[in-house]
């Protein structure tokens, strides 16, 4: 028995050994690696499994049309569940495999968890989402890159829009809490206090995924603000738009591009109509964009979800890179980043010294008749 | 083997399951394009999977049923009532043999493996204290504690928050993180401990969540939501390390924390103390009665676990580089709750291997891509359905008498 | 004044919701003594076999009525099936063993089913349906309480008599007080204890599924992730209340609701929570077993 036994652990341990060296086994250079990170898993899948979606159309595309510089693309999809130690262990998992480029880091939180070991490998690392004006105003992290506008941007893209074209004097400011959406907040509570010329008469986070806003909605109508401006994403946004509305509060909705995403007008429905979200210029018509969601409907017979197009950019923005520099050294691609421009589905883009995209133009827009009207 | 009555039995499951996942596994609508999409092929898919499995179930059941009925536990036992590992545990022999080879191993583990295999070797190595920790409340003690992320979180906090604010070290806030986690712990311990079983559970559980909420709301003190970036990692004489040693470094720190864990977990148990608790999770009243102050002995159960949780919270910031509230969420409680109770509560070495199991499993699940999570709640579901006790239940202190033939197996 | 009553009622309202969930809850933990950590996901699936069934029913052009009964129906009768089939797989085997394994195994069932439908439908959020009208007789009241807060508080409050006629006066429910107070002693007067333990998962479930399917028509959104949030609150307002006690179950709900609500309202919505958790603490301090749940006597 025992030695039965034995055998058996050898055997298991053989088995191990080589499960743990089977990556190594492809280590080859005839494909480009691409990393795809994000929370495919968990409570914030939503927003994390549209940029996978992106990362396998665009990879079926170019591979088919030969590759990069004759290279296939080659995608390692690693779920870290919007989760610090996780996506740490994933970055260490993914330099091991031999990831060249690095999609993603859904959530700033776990992106900045991460970034270090990316940037210790020389991985260049873009994300479609993450907003975080310290990713890349710090300084610290010169391998990242981003296809969104940060926080900071947006919120003030928004309170001059607030304040100059809508001229609102009281506002309250409402966020989920969350690292995007109360990172957009603050920026916004400060740009409106600097400005002198509205009030912000409530600033207040709302649990996201509680069944009844009502309280809150009761507590803005109170406040009697003429505007709420909203930090965070769809789900709470279309929430409280619908509460407001049930709840007779005619208050204007103002909000970021985390609710710019088709899937709140779907949900929210009459009651969106009229709110403003801020989000890429004019990117319905342009015909790449057109593209990436036709190719999105004909793989997976739906529509996309939030981050998608900005997904698309960032590989085509690096498949790009990667082609005009010839290889996937990091400086090489920083300095095609910086100096390549690239057409993709939320514009002409090209990237500046910090890694944030220049060329998305940012815009307003409003729901009318049940679709994002861009407001010139 | 196959019978025409289990033949039947597994058709009739199958019809069952077919019918139980039909909306949701078959139909996906679109409410606003008003369109329905219907994957008849699901449909097989499930008839033929809960086909094989309700036999797979049944089989398992059967044996699990046959083995309880051998010897009351699942275990191949000798005489005086313990698992093969027990037994060589307690053979000198043995003992020295086995301990020298997985410590040989634990040490060129790193410069065998690739930095992802050490980096999540650490990770799980945190969770093996984290269970040790727990299981002195849980196991030990008996109090079911569904918030022990809070005292995680408060030993996180502290190092960055120390680090942040007053540029406080590593080895520093290691012994500050423990001891505030401890003291957190005698807070929460004095109003609440006098509830019993599930009530219990539950204040637990909303400490647990107020930390997280204060930490997430908190934001001029604890940089809220975005959380604290730019921890530095553990330090050894102020040397410089490339990424790859500082990992490797701070795996041989968390070895060595293990090891002192296991040591003193292992001594507390022998100890008045410990004696203490196990008897209180038996039945407090004798306990009372026989002069155990119930308030004391368990608070200390609740600050000793606290400790080992702020300890390992600080390494954790360390590790990572960066905390925020979302790390220390209820289903990180759940994982730890897990370790514990499927390793098999209060057994040291159980709750190793939960530690190791639980939380390599999900990475070596990567393999699955989406079904990783799914197979991973499948399968705690499996392990409590077939070994309920835990992979290695605990040993209960057995007293042989010498003059006896037959010596029974547990004398209560 | 104004302000006070329109705070009252989102409490109200909001307590109902939990409230819904929370007697499920409260029935499966005062039968076995076990947290049904899949109980959320339970409701989970209600809401999203209504939706379904719902999106169906408008398509094929039903009436607004009609879609409402056979959706609910539909929720119901699948959200039963899944109770019945996770106790029989899941816990009925730990019947025995100890109570931690159970809880253990329950949060494994709670991740599976959620990734379950996460792979099966999707991660995205869904449009709900509206499926209760505005009311025109609300109209004048509306912006204190709408059409669905109502028909969510009448439903709760029917649901609340019909549990305790159940539990306190028919043959079944006598079964069930046997059965919790006893399990060995109901056998042996000739319990059927399997069959008693089914019904009420089955009952527990099926309110679940009531609440699924009204909550998301009332919040008009679901998505596979709507039961964690929402069970964590329902078990607390459940041991708030008392656990194992069905009117225990409403008032904890109710407490709580009106407690997240006024904090809210008159402190900070940041913190609603914290206050929610909080006055869990404290009430479990000065009354250990629950606002009306029984001061169990240990026996010696």
């Amino acid at each position: 028995m025992k030695l039965n036994l034995s055998k058996k652990l050898i055997a298991a341990t053989a088995g191990l050994m080589l499960i743990a060296a089977a990556p190594v086994a492809g280590f080859a250079e005839d494909t480009i690696k691409l990393g795809v990170v994000g929370p495919h898993s968990g409570d914030l899948a939503s927003y994390g499994l549209p940029s996978v979606n992106a990362a396998k159309i665009l990879a079926e595309q170019i591979n088919a049309a030969g590759g990069i510089n004759g290279k296939k693309i080659e995608l390692l999809v690693e779920d870290t569940v919007c989760d610090a130690k996780t996506a740490t262990d994933v970055a260490t998992k993914l330099i091991s495999d031999g990831a060249q480029i690095v999609l993603g880091g859904i959530c700033s939180g776990s992106t900045k968890a991460a970034l270090p070991i990316y940037k210790d490998s020389g991985i260049l690392v873009m994300s479609p989402s993450a907003t975080n004006p310290a990713l890349t105003q710090s300084g610290d992290y010169d391998n990242f890159f981003r296809t969104i506008a940060p926080d900071d941007a947006q919120a003030q893209l928004d309170v001059d829009f607030a304040l100059d074209k809508l001229g609102y004097t009281k506002i309250a400011v409402v966020h989920d809490k969350g690292d995007y959406g109360k990172g957009f907040a603050e920026f916004a509570k400060k740009f409106l206090e600097e400005s002198g010329k509205a009030e912000v008469v409530l600033f207040e986070g709302v649990t996201p995924g509680a069944v009844d806003y009502s309280a809150i909605v009761q507590k803005i109508k109170k406040s009697g603000a003429e505007a709420v401006m909203f930090g965070g994403y769809h789900p709470e946004a279309s929430k409280i738009v619908t509460m407001m509305k049930k709840k007779r509060l005619k208050a204007d909705f103002i909000s970021d591009d985390g609710v710019k995403d088709n899937t709140f007008i779907k949900v929210a429905g009459k009651f969106a109509e009229s709110a403003y979200a801020s989000g890429p210029t004019d990117t319905s018509s342009n015909p790449l964009n057109k593209a990436a969601v036709a190719a999105h409907k004909a793989e997976y017979n739906a529509d996309p979800g939030a981050f998608y197009e900005n997904a698309y950019s960032a590989v085509l923005a690096m498949a790009n890179a990667v082609k005009v520099a010839g290889s996937t050294d990091l400086d090489a691609l920083k300095k095609a980043l910086q100096s390549e421009k690239v057409d993709t589905p939320v514009g002409t883009i090209s990237f500046d010294e910090r890694g944030d995209a220049i060329g998305v133009g940012f815009s307003v827009y409003q729901v009318q008749d049940g679709v994002f009207v861009e407001l010139k | 083997m196959f019978t025409f009555e289990e033949l039947k039995r597994s058709f009739l499951v199958s019809i069952w399951f077919v019918f139980l996942t039909f909306p949701i596994m078959v139909i996906r609508v679109d409410s606003i394009e008003k369109t329905v999409q219907w994957r008849w092929m699901n449909m097989v898919y499930v008839a033929i999977g809960s086909f094989i499995l309700s036999f797979v179930f049944r089989y398992m059941m059967q044996r699990k049923e046959m083995k309880s009925e051998d010897n009351g536990d699942g275990d191949k036992k000798d005489k005086t009532g313990r698992s093969f590992i027990h037994r060589w545990l307690a053979d000198p022999k043995y003992r020295n043999a086995i301990l020298g080879s997985l410590l040989a191993a634990a040490i060129i583990f790193p410069h065998v493996f690739s930095t992802y295999q050490t980096s999540i070797m650490t990770t799980a190595l945190m969770y093996v204290v984290l269970g040790l920790g727990l299981n002195i409340v849980v196991g030990l003690a008996g109090l079911l504690d569904l918030g022990y992320v809070a005292f995680y979180a408060v030993g996180a906090y502290t190092y960055a928050l120390l680090y942040h604010f007053f540029g406080v070290g590593f080895w520093v806030a290691l012994p500050i993180g423990g001891l505030l986690a401890a003291l957190f712990g005698i807070l929460l311990g004095i109003p609440v401990l006098r509830l019993r079983g599930d009530y219990l559970a539950i204040v637990t559980l909303g400490f647990g969540e107020i930390i997280r909420l204060v930490m997430e709301n908190w934001g001029a003190f604890s940089q809220g939501p975005s959380g604290v970036s730019n921890i530095p990692r553990p330090s050894f004489f102020g040397i410089d390390m490339s990424l790859d040693t500082a990992l490797v470094y701070t795996y041989y720190l968390m070895i060595l924390l293990v090891i002192f864990t296991i040591f003193f977990v292992n001594r507390l148990q022998d100890s008045r103390l410990g004696r203490a608790w196990i008897a209180l999770r038996e039945d407090e009243i004798a306990c009372q009665a026989m002069g155990i102050d119930k308030m004391k002995t368990k608070l200390v159960a609740f600050s000793l676990g606290a400790f080992w949780a702020g300890i390992v919270g600080v390494i954790f910031a360390a590790k990572t580089t960066f905390i925020s509230p979302r790390s220390f969420t209820f289903i990180e409680s759940a994982i730890i709750l897990s370790i514990v109770v499927l390793g098999g509560m209060g057994s040291i070495i159980g709750v190793i291997f939960g530690a190791l199991i639980l939380i390599l499993l999900p990475e070596y699940l990567r393999a699955l891509s989406e079904y990783r999570m799914l197979a991973f709640g499948a399968i705690l579901v499996c392990m409590m359905v077939f070994r309920p006790q835990g992979i290695i239940g605990s040993i209960r202190r057995t007293y042989t008498y010498q003059n006896r033939k037959k010596a029974d197996g547990e004398v209560s | 004044m104004d302000y006070f009553i329109e705070l009252l009622f989102s409490g109200l309202s909001r307590g109902a919701i939990y409230a819904l969930i929370a007697l499920g809850y409260t029935m499966v933990y005062g039968i076995i003594g076990l947290i049904n950590f899949a109980h959320g996901e339970i409701y989970m699936i209600g809401a999203f076999t209504s939706f379904i069934i719902a999106t169906i029913l408008t398509i094929l052009g039903f009436p607004g009525l009609a879609i409402i009964l056979l959706a609910g129906l539909a929720a119901v009768i699948w959200s039963a099936s899944y109770g019945y089939t996770i106790e029989k797989v899941a816990y009925k085997p730990l019947r025995h063993a100890p109570r931690l394994s159970a809880l253990i195994s329950a949060i494994g069932m709670s991740m599976f089913l959620q990734n379950y439908v996460l792979l099966a439908q999707t991660s995205d959020f869904l449009p709900f349906p509206q499926l209760v009208p505005d009311f025109d007789f609300m109209e004048p009241i509306a912006h204190i309480v709408g059409s669905s807060d109502m028909v969510i508080l009448v439903t709760t409050t029917v649901v609340m008599i019909c549990l305790t006629i159940l539990i306190k006066y028919t043959k079944i429910g006598k079964a069930m007080r046997a059965t919790s107070q006893d399990r060995t002693m109901a056998m042996l007067v000739g319990i059927n204890v399997n069959r008693i333990i089914s019904i009420t998962f089955i009952i527990g479930s099926s309110l679940a599924a009531i609440g699924g399917m009204l909550v998301a028509s009332h919040i008009g959104q679901i998505n596979f992730y709507i039961g964690f949030i929402a069970g964590i609150k329902a078990f607390t307002a459940a041991v708030l209340g008392g656990i194992g006690s069905i009117p225990g179950a409403v008032l904890g709900s109710v407490v709580l609701g009106l407690t997240e609500s006024f904090a809210t309202g008159y402190v900070s919505s940041d913190y609603e929570d914290v206050f929610a958790f909080s006055l869990l603490v404290l009430i479990l301090i000065f009354k250990p077993s629950g606002l009306l749940g029984k001061a169990d006597t240990q026996k010696v």
